[in-house]
């Protein structure tokens, strides 16, 4: 199993190693599933009343997350990976042939409980894809002679650690370098360069060298860190390590290759505003590396970069890291803060912004983790080092994760301004149809817009790119969109709780052929309406790519509509008796109903 | 000393960075002094291990290359060009005067590990001299005044990229170009042009231009390409030498700063006459700064299809990367240019066999300078007759000269080859001439009566360099510069160079602080004798080049130094007393204070 | 090309076999050209110069010199042999060697090939390097005072022993023999007195411990025998003093 617990953990010892901590309750949760492949109804009592929590906060809890179960999963616990890409390199494929060997149905624990196949969202391994999870264990490159021998393992009951290594290989996927991935800190010298130019000093250099938010929406790092700065009473450091934007992957290898300036960078925001305290909430899919960050943490407190008196300047700074359990909202700030304190992760109000009122109700700098290691670097090698590349408005260069229909797929490091078809050209996607910018809540652009820039001042992305060539089908892949929004919407604000399950269906039955003229409209004013109203991020990027394709492959859409009639009823006759054709065992066909 | 497990972070992604791969162990050092400011022993022992070499060969690598270190060197680390020319503008007193703002001693790094001032060979910048290096960037015309801000901006630890931009212009200076500078090429016309012709075609064409190695050497390229060609084996490389050390050199860095296409199509173009499929620029690393431009050059021309995969949309392949060196003029030589490519010291191989028949990795390798790729381009696109119908019978086509010193015009010349070094110092404005040195340290430094001999593979060859030096100048100190060069580039593997060239410096030494008596200039001229004749490759061969001309050409000179009559002893006695007397003046010290 | 034929040196006609250096050609006929980095056993190296020979009147190294028919050698000219002269005074200026102390008097072969060249004194200055001891192994030590580099033990130990335990650092002058262990000294290394390497330094620098001065005083092996006499082909095995 992942977790070093096993079923004789109980869950007393739970409790006492988070230290009855309310704010853990999420972490106590995931051991509890991992040793035990599901949250027992006991369980959400027991931990209701020893942290003196409503039973509804922790049930809340247990059903909010992706990966927190309330029935048992089975013994082997198998996720595919659900993005768009791994569509495309056959992830239903191996799925399927993986749920017919072992005779279990997608999402359902056979009944001997020994395993569960299901999918997931995007678990950030796009270019080496299939990927996958097998009990918390991240595999690539999934092949079907290999589903064979899995099948073989799981019947077998072989534990997942005795499985060939090879599957469980994660190339870090760096195909192009700049300036950040050629820079090599030796750890702590960032530190001790801020320290020794003086903090404030360091922040007018972070802020003169422009360096934007990089989980995407480009808010200047410098201008949040003045924020806190000036803010009086107790703060926090956060990293957004929650990755979970389909199709987006680069923090995978920072987090691998550059913890080092990533805790750097925590630790100088920390030092800077007076921080005692700092966590990076890392996404559940990344657990695999759980071990390897917790190892560079010791160390570091052992040289005297985390802890009491980091380098000699008096100050305190500590590190904890918080896995998330499967819930992509999280990667929204306000959110990933809720969750940090360990609840459902909702969205909160804004403002105040986090800088404000974030962690605990303290003054809170969250940040990518990217930018926080580019703050390191620039905290080291000064801002010019930084701002001599990228354009104008958009210093710098930013990690890109590439994967689809291109030569090349991995990571490349790019300055920013740089466009749409030069990026092409560097990955040999030069054949591509359609470029999805910033993933599912991001833009899609078609051929006649590939002179557009990635940048904060045109296309911003968070670092994801999704090449689409000829022989896809935009409308399936605005449909699976629509899938990912509905599953992964928090379900707080009306617009998107319901609005990306309208979409969805909709989406579904445009692209099954049995759409109007006038679905397509309706998509497009729910559409406008979700982004329009919605609470927070999510909601507002819901729509993009139904929105964005149904504008640019307007044929796509229109080919595929009802054209004799404009309208045809939502309700799907075939769908709808699926369930109770399976419980009786009738195999009659659609036409037959039909023909009735 | 840095903590071992971090440190191995650091070294595991700096070895990714590089795939791994032994042949790239100088890269993945320059990295780590790049961030470390040195190469800590415990990231030798790292390497090694990481790598599967021996930890004597990390060791050695790192004690070979100037530019590597096993003690830290200042987060600021200047480095003085100390060749004659940038002493003739006032080299030595900037240095001095950086050191005494800065309060530290040359070579060592200051108490607050902050930075290191030191000197270092030729930076390849002697038409804008006095230049240096600064963390491995070029700084030009240095004088007072940006010597005052230099010291100010190292203490307020601005970093460099925020220092003032024009520092670290680098100027073309191109004086008088011919049909080779200003010939305009089409990027690709030259691989279309072979591609057209066929291979064997284009290398016969090849052979009728005459073309011989800029390098210096002047082995005809064309016999060069086809032994390389005829050599048996499957896999073929083209590697080009960009480590232009010759002090007084910077031809090469003009023309990979202004004709970087066609160095490039050169090479694509050997690489499609041999048989081979992968490229290799060395370039030194004196000129880093230079490699964004070279890079965005490859990568165009990727995308233009004359690199790559399929060149030319057919289904032959040529790709070039980029290596740097780490301070270590052998590496000009080609065999120990190999070595150096293949992440090992600079050592010279011994030959036969040739880098044509077994060059990197074993395999038959080209080895080419940049000009003589890009004239090699240049007569695919043109042809023969174009190329040949300049120069002389058995130096066809133009020379291009770095000329530097005492001149008014210092920069780049086109020449045809058969012009007479009185023309050229007339052009560049060069008066009341006592000396010159043509071919850079290694050349020949010859007087007036030697004006009226002609530049040309059959009278004076020549790397490019030519340095002036008139009549306010002391010939013995420029012999005795060019002596100290070779002692500290010599690489120490055979008998007579290493040593010679040694006993060659204390020697000039001796003559030049008026210690020396005649039989010294006897015994300079013996040990001359000894290392040019015995040594194992071109650097110890042309070593004594500098004290030999001397002798034979300014003898007067020397000998206005020696001590009359009498035989001076070989040593300075104050100076061996120097360091006994330090001792013991400070035991005496300490004795009075205890 | 011919199997066979013959070149010529110092005009005394050599036979030579197709692909064989002048040094062997000559070593097979008896004709002793100095030389201290060369050994059978490993391919030329060429880096102590001392077999330089003029070669149809150009300088080369006798030990990778491939001999070619009717080639003309020069040796032992006035010339060539003051050369040599030259280079064995260069070797024992650079380093430290005190042959009235050193316990491979008599049997080493810098000191016999400068008795074979007649050296009287070192002539040039000497460069009196700081170089140090390292007795740090249980059998052997390393006086890098003596090291000439002529990399014999580098080339036994990586070729006849498969260890790697020395290599090279260092550039021109500074250039230094280092032992592939993480202190650098050789008794952290897998060394041992019975490596080829133990038993292939030509001079004083790498010497077993404890068997010092054991042979007596003409009975060693160049007390009575010029080097020029010796076979240079004697195998490793029988030349562990």
């Amino acid at each position: 199993m992942a977790s070093p617990l096993g079923q004789s953990v109980t869950l007393h010892d739970i409790a006492a190693r988070h230290l009855h901590a309310r704010h853990r309750l999420l972490q106590m949760l995931r051991e509890v599933q991992a040793s035990r492949s599901y949250v027992p109804e006991e369980a959400i009592q027991f931990f209701a009343h020893v942290l003196n929590l409503p039973i509804a906060h922790v049930r809340g809890c247990v059903e909010f997350y992706s990966f927190l179960h309330t029935t048992p999963r089975g013994q082997f616990d198998v996720y595919f990976s659900d993005s768009v890409t791994d569509r495309m390199a056959g992830s239903e494929i191996v799925a399927k042939r993986l749920a017919d060997r072992l005779g279990v149905t997608l999402g359902q624990p056979r009944a001997d409980g020994r395993v569960t196949v299901s999918m997931t969202s995007c678990t950030g391994h796009c270019e080496q894809a299939p990927a996958g999870l097998a009990n918390g264990r991240v595999f690539t490159r999934m092949t079907e002679a290999r589903i064979e021998k899995m099948a073989s393992l799981i019947e077998h009951g072989v534990p997942v650690s005795e499985w060939p290594a090879e599957w469980f290989h994660v190339d870090d996927g760096i195909r192009e370098r700049g300036i950040t991935l050629e820079t090599f800190i030796p750890p702590g010298e960032a530190i001790r360069t801020a320290l020794a130019r003086g903090l404030p000093a360091t922040l007018d250099e972070v802020e003169r060298s422009g360096l934007q938010g990089r989980g995407g929406a480009g808010f200047p790092v410098g201008r949040k860190w003045r924020g806190a700065y000036e803010t009086k009473g107790a703060h926090y450091i956060t990293c957004n390590a929650d990755e979970g934007e389909p199709g987006t992957f680069k923090d995978r290898v920072l987090l691998a290759k550059y913890a080092d300036e990533l805790f750097e960078g925590m630790t100088i925001a920390g030092l800077l505003v007076g921080a005692k305290k700092g966590y990076v909430y890392m996404r559940g899919e990344y657990e695999y590396m759980m071990e390897g960050l917790q190892t560079v943490l010791e160390e570091r407190r052992a040289a005297g970069l985390l802890g009491e008196n980091i380098c000699e300047s008096g100050l305190d700074f500590d590190l904890r890291i918080h896995l998330g359990a499967g819930a992509y909202v999280c990667g929204e700030q306000s959110a990933l803060l809720e969750s940090l304190e360990g609840k459902r992760g909702i969205p909160r109000v804004r403002p105040p912004s986090a800088v404000k009122i974030g962690l605990f109700g303290q003054s809170t700098i969250n940040n990518n983790v990217e930018s926080f290691v580019q703050a390191a670097q620039i905290a080291w090698k000064g801002a010019e080092w930084f701002s001599d590349h990228g354009e104008t408005k958009s210093r710098g260069t930013k990690l890109l994760s590439i994967a689809g229909d291109c030569q090349r797929p991995g990571i490349y490091e790019l300055p920013l301004g740089i466009t749409v078809r030069e990026v092409l050209a560097r990955c040999g996607g030069e054949n591509a149809k359609a470029v999805q910018v910033g993933g599912p809540a991001g833009t899609c652009v078609g051929r006649d817009e590939f002179d557009r820039r990635v940048s904060y001042a045109d296309l911003a992305t968070g670092g994801s790119i999704m090449v689409f060539n000829d022989l896809r089908d935009m409308v399936d892949v605005a449909r699976q969109f629509a899938h990912f929004f509905a599953h992964e919407s928090c379900g707080f604000c009306t617009p998107c709780r319901v609005g990306t399950q309208m979409l969805k269906h909709y989406a579904d039955k445009i692209a099954d052929g049995q759409g109007t003229q006038r679905d397509l409209e309706q998509v497009k004013s729910i559409g406008e309406f979700v982004k329009g109203y919605s609470h927070c991020g999510l909601g507002e990027t819901a729509p993009n790519t139904l929105l964005d394709t149904i504008k640019r492959f307007p044929e796509e859409y229109t080919s595929r509509l009802l054209a004799e009639a404009d309208f045809v009823p939502d309700f799907d006759l075939d769908a709808s008796v699926t369930e109770s054709r399976a419980l009786t065992g009738r195999q009659d066909q659609l036409d037959q109903v039909h023909s009735d | 000393m840095p903590q071992s497990s971090s440190l191995e972070r650091v070294l595991t992604r700096i070895s990714a960075r590089y795939r791994d791969e032994p042949y790239q162990l100088l890269q993945m050092l320059r990295a780590v002094q790049a961030s470390y400011s040195h190469v800590p022993q415990s990231a030798m022992q790292f390497l090694a291990r990481h790598l599967g070499v021996p930890l004597s060969q990390v060791q050695g690598v790192v004690e070979f290359y100037a530019f590597l270190h096993e003690t830290p060197r200042g987060r600021y680390d200047v480095r003085f060009s100390d060749n004659i020319t940038d002493q003739m503008l006032g080299s030595r007193g900037l240095c001095e005067r950086l050191c005494q703002h800065l309060e530290l001693t040359p070579g060592q790094p200051r108490a607050d590990g902050k930075v290191t001032v030191d000197y270092t060979s030729c930076t390849g910048m002697s038409d804008q001299g006095p230049a240096a290096l600064v963390n491995g960037l070029a700084v030009t015309r240095l004088d007072v005044g940006r010597i005052d801000e230099m010291a100010d901006l190292i203490d307020a630890g601005i970093a460099l990229e925020a220092w003032p931009r024009d520092w670290f212009a680098v100027r073309d200076h191109i004086r008088r170009s011919g049909p080779m500078l200003d010939l305009q090429m089409a990027p690709g016309a030259a691989l279309e042009a072979a591609v057209a012709r066929g291979a064997s075609s284009t290398l016969a064409e090849l052979a009728r231009s005459g073309l011989r190695g800029r390098g210096g050497a002047g082995y005809l390229t064309a016999h060069k390409w086809r032994f390389c060609l005829e050599a048996p084996g499957m896999e073929r490389f083209i590697v080009c030498n960009a480590d232009e050390g010759e002090p007084g050199t910077f031809k090469d860095r003009v023309l990979l700063t202004r004709y970087a296409d066609a160095l490039f199509e050169g090479m694509a173009l050997a690489g499609f006459v041999v048989g081979a499929r992968e490229g290799f620029l060395y370039l030194r690393g004196e000129y880093e700064y230079l490699l964004p431009h070279l890079e965005s050059v490859l990568e165009r021309r990727r995308e233009e299809g004359l690199l790559g995969g399929n060149l030319l949309g057919s289904r032959v392949g040529f790709d070039i990367s980029i290596h740097l060196g780490a301070g270590a003029y052998i590496c000009g030589e080609e065999s120990a240019l190999i070595e150096s490519l293949e992440g090992k010291r600079g050592q010279a191989r011994v030959r036969p066999p040739f880098p044509a028949i077994r060059g990197y990795a074993d395999k038959p390798t080209v080895v080419n300078n940049v000009q003589t790729f890009i004239q090699a381009a240049q007569i695919s696109a043109m042809g023969s007759a174009w190329f040949a119908e300049q120069g002389t019978e058995k130096s066809r086509g133009t020379v291009l000269l770095s000329i530097s010193g005492d001149v008014a015009r210092r920069g780049v010349y086109e020449y045809p080859f058969g012009v007479t070094v009185k023309e050229v110092l007339a052009d560049c404005g060069a008066g009341a001439v006592q000396a010159i040195q043509i071919g850079g340290p290694s050349g020949h430094l010859i007087g007036a009566a030697d004006f009226e001999r002609r530049i040309a593979f059959e009278d004076l060859p020549t790397t490019g360099s030519l340095m002036v030096f008139d009549w306010s100048r002391d010939v013995v100190g420029v012999v005795q510069n060019f002596s100290r060069f070779f002692q500290h580039e010599s690489c120490g593997f055979c008998t007579p160079c290493r040593v010679g060239t040694t006993v060659l410096r204390q020697l000039i030494d001796k003559v030049a602080s008026g210690h020396a008596s005649a039989a010294d200039l006897d015994e300079l001229e013996a040990c001359g004798m000894v290392t040019r004749s015995l040594s194992h490759c071109g650097l110890g061969q042309t070593a004594p080049n500098p004290v030999l001309d001397g002798l034979k050409r300014f003898r007067p000179v020397l000998e206005a130094k020696l001590l009359g009559g009498t035989d001076g002893p070989g040593f300075d006695l104050d100076a061996e007393l120097s360091e006994a007397r330090k001792i013991s003046d400070e035991s005496l010290k300490e004795g009075q204070h205890g | 090309m011919a199997e066979s034929g013959q070149f010529l040196i110092d005009g005394k006609p050599t036979p030579f076999r197709a692909g064989q250096t002048i040094m062997q050609a000559a070593a097979e006929a008896g004709h002793y050209i100095p030389h201290l980095c060369y050994r059978p056993e490993f391919p030329p190296h060429g880096s102590c110069k001392l077999c330089s020979v003029k070669a149809n009147g150009r300088f080369t190294s006798a030990c990778f010199e491939p001999v070619t028919e009717g080639m003309k050698v020069e040796s032992e000219t006035d010339e060539i042999q003051g050369y040599r002269k030259r280079v064995v005074q260069m070797l024992f200026a650079e380093g430290n060697h005190y042959c009235a102390f050193c316990e491979k008097s008599g049997n080493c072969q810098l000191q016999a090939v400068a008795y074979h060249l007649g050296m009287e004194d070192t002539h040039y200055a000497h460069q009196y390097p700081q170089r140090k001891l390292d007795a740090s192994h249980p059998d052997a030590m390393i006086d890098h005072d003596r090291c000439i580099l002529c990399e014999l033990c580098v080339r036994a130990s990586r070729d006849l022993d498969r260890k790697e335990v020395f290599g090279v650092a260092g550039r021109g002058l500074q250039a230094r023999l280092v032992v592939n262990s993480p202190s650098g000294l050789l008794g952290d290394s897998n060394f041992a007195l019975t490596d080829a390497a133990a038993h292939v330094c030509p001079v004083g620098a790498i010497l077993p411990k404890r068997q010092a001065f054991t042979t007596p005083i003409g009975m060693r092996r160049y007390d009575k025998h010029d080097i020029g006499e010796e076979s240079s082909l004697t195998p490793i095995a029988d030349k562990g003093e």
